[in-house]
């Protein structure tokens, strides 16, 4: 792919932009709050915008293209079933205890309704996790500009690092929002022709449905049997692991996206941002799935093959969006697409960094390291603390390569850590005789529940190793039970660290001693005043809203059953 | 936290996109229809494209500078108000 002066105008035209937010915003970082909460002044259209595109980074756009060229129609799952019910439950039923307890992070509140040491295990898993994923977009990036331009993988990690270093660091959490709307607007602007000129060339719809088969166009007509379609699940396991327990987990509990609706301005806004968020989430699909699939049905299948030094020759479906980008672009265009990949990876990036130092700041520094210091010295810390977590995320980047699957890799962290903890949620906000010791322990039994079960069994032909079978081995034996895919293995993982969660927080419960029920109101659902809103509209209240995308979301899945 | 008004983030966002629209319509108008991917569309795809994201980013600047106005007159004297 070559590159004119014009596509290059453009990426260096974009990036002048985004610090210049950057340094527009450093006026207005007088407190922590507003470094850390945007000052919790942000209108519901902006953070549900930002809901959306925090989670819109290399995963999406490289990932969902080659999930797309692989697997067709089939990655709507992710959306349809893995995003749109988590995110309505959000804005219903959990937002009002995020935004009415005053927390300023998603620990803070384990804090505020268990104790310390659940605060202490969740920001320390999270703080974990987040650096890993921003490593991925940092190494995502940097390999799809070295395959598509030939630019230097070390370059490009060092010089975004440095990019969402002065913007993150001078406009804190609004910086980062504020170029999540930017970023938003370019990858629906920048990727749309390609996807309406790709569908043309493939002969419509039908055209393509007709060139990949009709299997790669249905979505729950396979899912009878794991043997019966490309991803080797079946429907329980989907629903279960993927709709239930890893969607909810991530949407409903992982900061990096419940930050963004704390940042609203009131109530109402936080109710309704994972809301608004949902509504161009159920299209993105068509932006991402289909270009992907496009590129499946129109392009050479050798051009996606690849061989490693010393290795062997396979396909590598993450090509799938670099080479449309190549097909369809000239330049120009080609320097908006571009642009529009380059904001998605800077923002997910910013996104994870954001999250981090608000994490770090408030849930580990505070609380355990300097709890009485001046508001203005965590100002300065949180801007510390987000150059430290660039520098382990650029060393994060450097592990990321070491996996060639970015997806079931982001599935295998997400099914130890974030898997548990909605279990942990889900019992502390709707019961109200769960207790600090059932919380703490039930949450490590199923993070250990997710890695017993990775380690005793396997997926497909995958040796024994990271992918499974370690622990069995350890025993001398093989796995347990073989999966037919690696998704099948991973969702089912979250299964396992879910139930396991939720039983003993019980259990334990049962036999310890709750807090008393003064202390729980605004925490707790029987406790806790609900928000009304006959005031407003009918058309503003977030039920509405969420019966219009609940029924859409339904009609959706109807229409590509 | 602070009260002041903030940057409106439509500027931004709008003025982006009028700059790129611009440089990519007249980028199209100079060279013409680009045949990329050795497909022959017949289809100046910058100019068209361009055109649409300057007139996205018209809008954009357009709302921003109807939101300031709006707030101008609902603010008291002397006070500032949040906005985004």
């Amino acid at each position: 792919m070559q590159l004119h002066w014009i596509d290059y105008l453009i990426i260096i035209l974009y990036s002048a932009f985004v610090l210049g937010v950057g340094f527009a915003l450093k006026k207005y970082m007088r407190t922590s709050l507003d470094f850390f909460l945007s000052g919790r002044r942000i209108p519901a259209w902006i953070t549900g915008l930002a809901f959306i595109s925090a989670n819109l980074g290399a995963l999406e756009l490289m990932g969902m293209a080659a999930s797309g060229a692989k697997y067709g129609m089939l990655t709507s799952h992710f959306y349809w079933v893995g995003a749109i019910p988590a995110m309505l439950f959000l804005g219903l039923f959990m937002m009002p205890f995020y935004y009415g307890s005053r927390a300023r992070s998603v620990p803070e509140y384990l804090r505020l309704r268990y104790d310390e040491k659940t605060r202490g295990l969740n920001a320390v898993a999270f703080a974990c996790v987040t650096v890993l994923v921003g490593g991925i977009d940092m190494y995502a990036m940097a390999l799809i500009f070295k395959l598509m331009l030939g630019w230097s993988i070390h370059a490009t990690i060092i010089l975004s690092a440095l990019v969402v270093l002065v913007y993150t660091a001078l406009g804190g959490l609004t910086s980062s929002i504020y170029n999540e709307v930017l970023q938003f607007f370019l990858i629906v602007l920048g990727i749309l022709p390609m996807a309406v000129l790709g569908v043309m060339e493939a002969g419509g719809w039908q055209g393509l449905v007709t060139r990949l088969g009709a299997d790669h166009a249905v979505i729950w007509r396979n899912l009878g049997s794991p043997q019966s379609n490309p991803m080797g699940v079946e429907w329980f396991g989907l629903v279960m692991g993927l709709g239930f327990v890893l969607s909810f987990g991530y949407w409903c509990t992982d900061f990096l996206v419940v930050q963004r609706a704390m940042a609203a301005r009131d109530m109402g806004s936080a109710q309704r941002t994972p809301l608004i968020g949902a509504i161009p989430k159920m299209f993105i699909p068509f932006l991402v799935i289909v270009p992907g699939m496009v590129a499946w049905a129109v392009i050479p299948h050798d051009l996606f093959t690849v061989t490693p030094p010393g290795g062997v020759a396979h396909t590598d479906f993450n090509f799938a969006l670099p080479l449309m980008l190549a097909r369809y672009y000239p330049s120009g265009m080609l320097g908006v697409g571009l642009t529009a990949l380059l904001a998605g990876f800077i923002s997910g990036m910013a996104g994870n960094i954001t999250a981090f130092n608000t994490v770090v700041t408030y849930d580990l520094y505070q609380s355990y390291i300097r709890p009485k210091a001046e508001d203005r010295h965590y100002l300065r810390t949180g801007r510390v603390v987000t150059a430290i977590g660039i520098i382990i995320m650029v060393l994060a980047a450097y592990l990321a390569m070491q996996y060639s699957n970015i997806m079931d890799y982001l599935q295998l962290i997400f099914s130890f850590v974030n898997a548990p903890l909605f279990a942990t949620f889900l019992l502390g906000m709707f019961w109200k005789r769960a207790t600090p010791n059932g919380a703490f322990f039930g949450l490590l039994s199923g993070i250990f529940g997710a890695a017993v079960h990775n380690g005793l069994t396997l997926s497909g032909t995958n040796p024994v190793g990271i992918k499974g079978g370690w622990l069995a081995a350890m025993f001398g034996s093989g796995p347990l039970h073989t999966y037919p895919s690696e998704m099948a293995q991973n969702f089912w993982s979250a299964i396992f660290a879910w139930t396991t969660c939720f039983v003993i927080t019980i259990v334990i419960s049962l036999f310890t001693k709750p807090r008393e029920e003064s202390e729980l109101g605004g925490l707790v659902y029987a406790l806790t005043k609900k928000p009304s809103y006959h005031a407003l509209h009918w058309i503003q209240r977030p039920a509405t809203l969420a019966v219009f995308v609940g029924i859409v979301v339904i009609l959706l899945n109807w229409i590509f059953r | 936290m602070s009260t002041e008004t903030q940057l409106d983030v439509r500027w931004p966002i709008g003025l982006l996109f009028l700059a790129v629209g611009f440089l990519v319509a007249l980028y199209g108008l100079i060279v013409g229809p680009q045949v990329p991917g050795n497909l022959d569309r017949g289809v100046n795809l910058d100019l068209i494209w361009g055109i649409v994201l300057f007139l996205f980013g018209v809008f954009m600047v357009w709302s921003a500078r109807r939101a300031g106005r709006q707030q101008e007159t609902e603010r008291p004297a002397g006070k500032g108000a949040p906005s985004a």
